[in-house]
């Protein structure tokens, strides 16, 4: 059974310049324009022809950039609005964790706030009362409950709100990006209460820019870029498509027209190179160009096996001679963690020296990493780390494999079994 | 439409707790709380009186003593009128966290607005009755259950009209100003501080356009004038108009909701 269908939908919103065309009443009138006005059929399209089903009791997860629709989806999904062709069937009781705390009311208590929300949405003065002390724990307020809401703390506010929300019991909980509202132990709090939704058979909607969330909580993952479908199905691979999708969007952005040179430029050196977003620095001495990866064929290739062999290959140039000379590598994994980096001097060479072009191939007989997308530092330097031209998380690397192994590295093993338990099938 | 006043009902404890916290919200913090429930219209009533015995006492009506206790039956019921109206004017654009946010039916909104506005407007009923008994007005027992057909009657008007108001405010937000000024000229458009038979015959035609005249002559005759109230046929028609205006304005504010989460 499906909990939410959504059937070819479009949602289109009035562009704000031309709202501004008629915004007052006197220039509505003037140009007759009051009835033309009040449709909204002309505009912005949110959403192009959107159809998807989550089945009952499964964790399903939205992902995009912003502006992709991911929320406006959301909305049409709670009910809020309206889709302009399409339909939207929801089965059951559906609590949206979209605002929270909206509609809290400053000057009165929380105990008189958390009886109204729950109103708001949809439970009974009784469903209330016999929660209200699971509200009030949960949200860890029980000694500020009879004070007005507006002595209270950002943090506080928001975990009123989110315990009022998801005490409503829904048979579907649509959370759009507010798991960021509390410290650690409420997120974990927050995610416990999900897993139990989840045992107990609800179906929970997860709009957020946390892929690792997705990955870890969703059983299916929805890509949404323009309005518009792009991948649906397991999360992870899901999450993989739309990281190589941003990183090819970006590198778009970065290239110039004469080729493969990335112009991202920072002219301030971070100080702590693991502290460093992407980007490419450094003196320019000595520059990288054309950076491939290369499969166990030799072929370039941005798709890697686990397990098989890679190849990074870079040129080199410099434009007056240079005699402390290191060039390195770095593998991160898409969220920054570095997973392995090192250079010509770690690994024991002494300083090179380049005049003119050169060539540099750094070979891994096997790629033992997880499937996921990686993203790879090159480097050419000084020994004492000043860059001539540093590429930082520039390069995209996808590592495929059928197993659903979990974390980074992925060690060759062997598992043996003795004695009374017997597992069949282990390699 | 139907379904939705249907749905209506089912949040009549929402709609029931907002009123409650929207009492107790506006007196918070002031150290007379509910009392200005009752010290703003008795307020008002001495202003009128100064206004009518000491600044212009020759403004006021024959044979209708005493006039403040006259007009104060016309502003008491107006006061409910036009602040519902106003605040209505802008409860859809400040609520428009809830409605952008939270599925919630928005016409909550104005209802709470017109209720509040009857809960004030009912602690204001004591002091006027104060009044009328301090200064001996013959009231007649039987008009008295007059009364609470009336306010019902106001309480459709007004709501029909708080739709209306709050709707094409979210879509123009010009009407909140419009409407303060609209508001001043229909006090004085309203037999309120002036008996209706002392306007000249023309522009009692107009006034009879007005149905705000009716409900407050209908005010003023059950509770300042003699004798029993027997005209039957101002008063259904008056109800048959606030009912229309209700349905036609619910009507209007159901076509509109849709813009609302769009345009607020």
């Amino acid at each position: 059974m499906n909990a939410i269908e959504v059937q070819d939908v479009h949602k289109s919103y009035r562009r704000y310049s031309r709202r501004r065309q008629f915004a007052t009443l006197k220039s509505a009138l003037l140009s007759g324009a009051v009835l033309r006005d009040l449709r909204a059929d002309e505009g912005f399209e949110a959403l192009r022809g959107v159809s998807f089903d989550v089945a009952a009791g499964k964790t399903f997860g939205i992902i995009g950039r912003n502006g992709s629709g991911k929320s406006t989806m959301l909305k049409l999904i709670a009910g809020i609005g309206k889709p302009s062709t399409g339909r939207v069937i929801v089965q059951g009781r559906v609590s949206a964790l979209i605002e929270l705390g909206a509609g809290f009311h400053p000057e009165i208590s929380g105990r008189e706030n958390v009886f109204i929300n729950g109103m708001m949405l949809g439970l009974s003065k009784r469903e209330i009362a016999a929660r209200f002390d699971d509200i009030v724990s949960f949200a860890e307020l029980a000694a500020f409950i009879d004070d007005p809401v507006k002595t209270y703390s950002s943090g506080m506010y928001m975990r009123l709100g989110f315990s009022v929300a998801i005490h409503v019991d829904p048979d579907v909980l649509l959370v759009d990006e507010v798991l960021a509202v509390g410290d650690e132990s409420f997120t974990h709090k927050c995610l416990d209460r999900f897993a139990d939704l989840r045992r107990r058979g609800r179906t929970v909607l997860l709009v957020t820019h946390s892929l690792d969330l997705i990955s870890r909580f969703c059983d299916e993952a929805l890509w949404l870029d323009g309005g518009v479908v792009r991948a649906q199905g397991d999360p992870r691979r899901v999450i993989d498509a739309y990281l190589l999708d941003v990183t090819a969007k970006e590198k778009e952005q970065l290239l110039v027209a004469s080729g493969q040179v990335v112009t991202k430029e920072r002219s301030d050196e971070p100080a702590d190179m693991f502290q460093a977003v992407e980007g490419r620095w450094g003196s320019r001495e000595a520059e990288i160009e054309a950076v491939e990866f290369l499969d166990a064929s030799g072929r370039p290739a941005q798709l890697i096996e686990s397990g098989a062999a890679l190849q990074i290959r870079f040129r080199v140039r410099s434009h007056q001679p240079l005699n402390d000379v290191v060039v390195g590598v770095g593998v991160f994994t898409a969220d920054g963690t570095c997973c392995y980096g090192t250079n010509t001097a770690i690994d024991g060479a002494a300083a090179g020296v380049l005049d003119g072009e050169g060539e540099v191939l750094f070979s891994i007989p096997r790629l033992d990493l997880v499937e996921g997308t990686y993203k790879i530092d090159v480097a050419i330097h000084r020994q004492n780390g000043a860059p001539y031209d540093y590429h930082r998380q520039l390069y995209v690397l996808r590592v495929n494999s059928g197993r659903k192994d979990v974390g980074i590295y992925r060690p060759e093993h062997t598992w043996t079994c003795a004695g009374a338990l017997q597992i069949s099938g282990l390699k | 439409m139907l379904a939705n006043l249907q749905n209506l009902f089912r949040y009549r404890a929402l709609i029931q707790s907002l009123v409650a916290r929207e009492l107790k919200a506006r007196y918070r913090g002031s150290l007379l709380g509910y009392f200005w429930s009752f010290i703003n219209p008795l307020l008002l009533l001495l202003i009128y009186t100064f206004v009518f015995t000491v600044v212009m006492p020759g403004a006021r009506g024959n044979g209708l003593e005493p006039f403040a206790v006259f007009m104060f039956c016309g502003i008491l019921p107006w006061t409910w009128f036009s602040s519902s109206l106003l605040e209505s004017s802008n409860v859809l654009v400040a609520g428009g966290n809830l409605i952008k946010k939270v599925l919630f039916p928005a016409e909550v909104l104005p209802i709470v607005t017109v209720l509040a506005g009857l809960v004030n407007f009912c602690l204001g009923l004591p002091i006027l009755a104060g009044f009328l008994l301090y200064y001996r007005v013959p009231v007649t027992a039987s008009d008295l259950l007059w009364l609470p057909v009336l306010i019902a009657m106001q309480c459709l008007l007004t709501l029909g009209l708080a739709f209306v108001v709050a709707s094409l405010t979210v879509l123009f937000r010009d009407v909140r100003d419009l409407l303060a000024n609209l508001l001043t000229l229909w006090f004085f458009a309203t037999p309120i501080i002036y008996p209706l038979w002392s306007a000249p015959a023309g522009v009692q035609r107009v006034l009879a356009l007005n149905p705000m005249t009716y409900m407050i002559v209908s005010y003023q005759e059950v509770l300042f004038r003699e004798g029993p109230y027997r005209d039957w046929q101002r008063m259904f028609g008056l109800g048959a108009i606030s009912l229309l205006v209700f349905l036609a304005g619910y009507f209007v504010f159901n076509r509109l909701r849709d813009t609302f989460a769009e345009e607020v």
